[in-house]
């Protein structure tokens, strides 16, 4: 007997059943199929302009910084104002994502720009994020050759360029979304669902910023609420 | 290849963890801040204890058809290029993971916080075979430098100040100025992350836990802080994950609502910084991701808990609350309880995983007072656990002559309500005519365990019983 059929059979012995049963059977296809939402906490039920203040609000309380835009041609803009501030080189290292291609970066003449995966030596990178919870203020990037999961943890400081229609109320109606795009049952290789920048508190349970991951999320939020 | 117990020896631990004073005021602050920081955020959420009823639904109803879900969870993994194993012991798991290792040439390894690689003793496994296994969380990097057990489950090194890490830290990072201030906590973590980025860039393998396995869609989620799982997983040839059998849900939404009370038990946030969803390894035109991704899923005695009374306890998510706030753990700290799971859930799983007749000592150390009940997220039932576990040990004559000694004169004056009352009057109205006027007793014959701490009041009015009779209620 292979180690499967041996851990299959003791949880079957001990659940009493064959693993036959129809109506176990059903219940189970029923559940992954129809997929029903538990208990949605009624915080993220807001109109847009609202939604997006907690969005705001929740990054914030979770060390996250916040700007937003009307539209794309006012990115670089954005981009570069987060850089001045923290006296960081203007540099940085993006994906080749469809919406980031849109962006007119020639617009800071000074920034210097690189697309790709990260190796470690980029301090900073932008990513465009799937879309964002107003719930707990956090993002979710989805991994692919257009946003390489390298850009989300290695640079030290992360700025996430998310569209204001894509910022949900919840995580469910996110789950929803995905579901949409990818498909039922599919998702891309990675999900990162990121709430503010790096930490780490195992040291005397004094919370320090800048773990392993970015020191710094700074998100750009475009355009208006829809 | 599991790590060694101390469990037997848990009076003797309890004891010198009380006598030890950098120890005593490490633990000061898991009593103060865990929480204070959980009831926040429970507060700012009316929704908390609905959610904390659906969690406990969503594990039980996985649990009773964990076969069927099992089944398709594995169809996905495999459809989406994935590998599932098997492992039904400790030394099965640590055997296939060291095989992934040997086929990928691998050596080094890093790895994110398990407790599940805890459980199988997978580092010194691998130490022993010719693979360096790397710990990348900051609490776990520092107990593998000191060679110790987590004395907590979400905060390995809780137990320790800032000046024995600072120590630590001297003594194996040879390779940096001897003088460097390290003063702040802000240095260190700076060193460690230095440190640990060569190592994340250098390893041929990554090995992470799960803190949960979706059925709908074969992925395996991890929820961090720090950021390292996600460099572990990410930039070496292959993904290991390390996961029991009880960490399945059945969809994406069930995964949602174990997801919010999981971060606000665990550590009192909103939501851990990082929460990933992982399928698979790389897809064809990815830049970057795993090539492999191997899922190796441990049993370990769990699916015979599932049979008894036991089966409450494979709800548990590893959130820490129940340590975070027991009077015991605050008073004794996490190694005294001599294994890998330490506080009311380890007083309960691991006597189911190493033996009763080896941790008998851990469902023994408690007050029953209810309060890791009252927080558990998922509503496990601990005290009553600890008591079948105490009942077990009572019929396997495996409690010590005294208690049962004691156990069988209470029984004896249990059975004979007649004899009891008139037993406790006497020996009420003995005690005080003893006692006398000073109102308490510094040693009293029978009860030195008591009077060696302190006093034993002198019995005031008469007994409960003939209170109640005389209808002062």
């Amino acid at each position: 007997m292979t180690a499967r059929d041996t851990i299959f059979a003791s949880i079957r012995a001990s659940l009493g059943v064959t693993g036959n049963e129809a109506p176990r059977r059903k219940e189970v296809a029923d559940r992954i199929a129809g997929h029903p939402a538990g208990v949605v906490p009624a915080r993220g039920h807001l109109p847009p302009q609202q939604r997006l203040d907690l969005f705001a609000r929740m990054l914030e309380g979770a060390a996250g910084t916040f700007a937003q835009v009307p539209s794309l041609e006012e990115v670089p803009g954005a981009v570069c104002a987060f850089l001045r501030r923290h006296n960081l080189p203007l540099a940085v290292r993006r994906g080749g994502d469809a919406v980031l291609e849109q962006v007119p970066w020639t617009r800071e003449p000074a920034l210097e720009l690189s697309v790709g995966p990260s190796d470690g030596t980029q301090l900073t990178s932008v990513s465009h994020a799937f879309g964002a919870i107003a719930e707990t203020g956090t993002l979710v990037m989805t991994a692919g050759p257009e946003n390489p999961t390298t850009l989300n943890f290695l640079p030290d400081n992360h700025i996430v360029v998310v569209e204001a229609k894509d910022i949900d109320g919840d995580l469910e109606t996110a789950i929803a979304r995905l579901r949409a795009r990818y498909g039922a049952g599919e998702l891309p290789r990675a999900v990162n669902m990121i709430t503010g920048p790096s930490r780490s508190a195992d040291i005397e349970q004094t919370l320090i910023l800048g773990a392993h991951g970015p020191r710094r999320l700074h998100v750009v939020v475009v355009g208006d609420p829809a | 290849m599991s790590a060694l117990s101390t469990s037997p020896r848990f009076k003797e631990n309890a004891r010198e963890a009380m006598a030890d004073p950098e120890l005593q005021k490490a633990l000061k602050v898991v009593e103060v801040n865990f929480i204070a920081r959980r009831k926040e955020v429970a507060d700012k959420l009316p929704e908390f204890e609905a959610l904390r009823d659906s969690a406990r639904d969503i594990k039980n109803h996985t649990l009773a058809h964990l076969d069927l879900y099992l089944e398709a969870y594995e169809r996905r993994v495999v459809e989406q290029g994935g590998h599932v194993h098997y492992a039904v012991n400790a030394d099965e798991a640590c055997r296939i993971a060291l095989d992934l290792c040997r086929r990928l040439g691998a050596k080094t390894v890093t790895k994110g916080k398990s407790m599940i690689g805890e459980e199988i003793g997978i580092n010194a496994f691998l130490e022993a075979n010719g693979v360096t296994p790397v710990e990348t969380d900051l609490g776990e990097y520092i107990i593998q430098l000191r060679h110790e057990l987590p004395s907590h489950i979400i905060a390995p090194a809780v137990h320790l100040t800032k000046e024995q890490v600072e120590a630590d830290f001297r003594r194996v990072h040879t390779h940096l100025a001897a003088d460097r201030n390290m003063e702040e906590p802000e240095t260190l973590l700076a060193e460690a992350r230095a440190v640990l980025r060569e190592r994340f860039l250098a390893a041929d393998v990554g090995i992470t836990g799960a803190n949960f396995l979706i059925a709908e869609t074969g992925s395996s989620i991890i929820v961090t802080n720090e950021g390292n799982g996600d460099l572990t997983q990410t930039l070496p040839k292959a993904h290991i994950v390390l996961a029991s059998i009880e960490k399945l849900v059945p969809t994406m939404e069930d995964a949602a609502q174990m997801l919010r009370v999981l971060a606000r038990s665990a550590t009192g946030q909103e939501m851990s910084v990082y929460t990933t969803i992982s399928t698979g390894p790389r897809r064809m035109a990815d830049l970057d991701g795993p090539g492999e991704y191997h899922v190796i899923i441990l049993d370990n005695g769990r699916s015979a808990m599932l049979g008894g009374q036991l089966r409450d306890m494979l709800r548990c998510i590893r959130c820490g609350a129940c340590m975070n706030h027991c009077p015991v753990y605050h008073a004794v700290g996490g190694h005294a309880y001599g294994w890998v799971y330490p506080g009311p859930m380890g007083a309960v799983l691991t006597p189911s995983l190493i033996g009763i007749d080896k941790a008998g000592n851990l469902p023994n150390a408690s007050t029953f007072c209810g309060r890791c009940e009252e927080v558990c997220p998922v509503r496990i039932p601990l005290p009553k656990l600890m008591r079948h576990w105490r009942e077990r040990e009572f019929e396997r004559h495996l409690s010590p002559a005294t208690v049962r000694a004691g156990l069988g004169v209470w029984a004896f004056f249990a059975r004979r309500p007649r004899l009891y009352g008139m037993a406790t009057r006497v020996a009420s109205r003995a005690l005080r005519w003893i006692g006398g006027s000073r109102g308490r007793f510094r040693w009293l014959p029978l009860a030195g365990g008591w009077t060696k701490h302190r006093d034993f009041p002198v019995p005031q009015g008469g007994t409960f019983q003939s209170q109640w009779k005389h209808g002062k209620r």
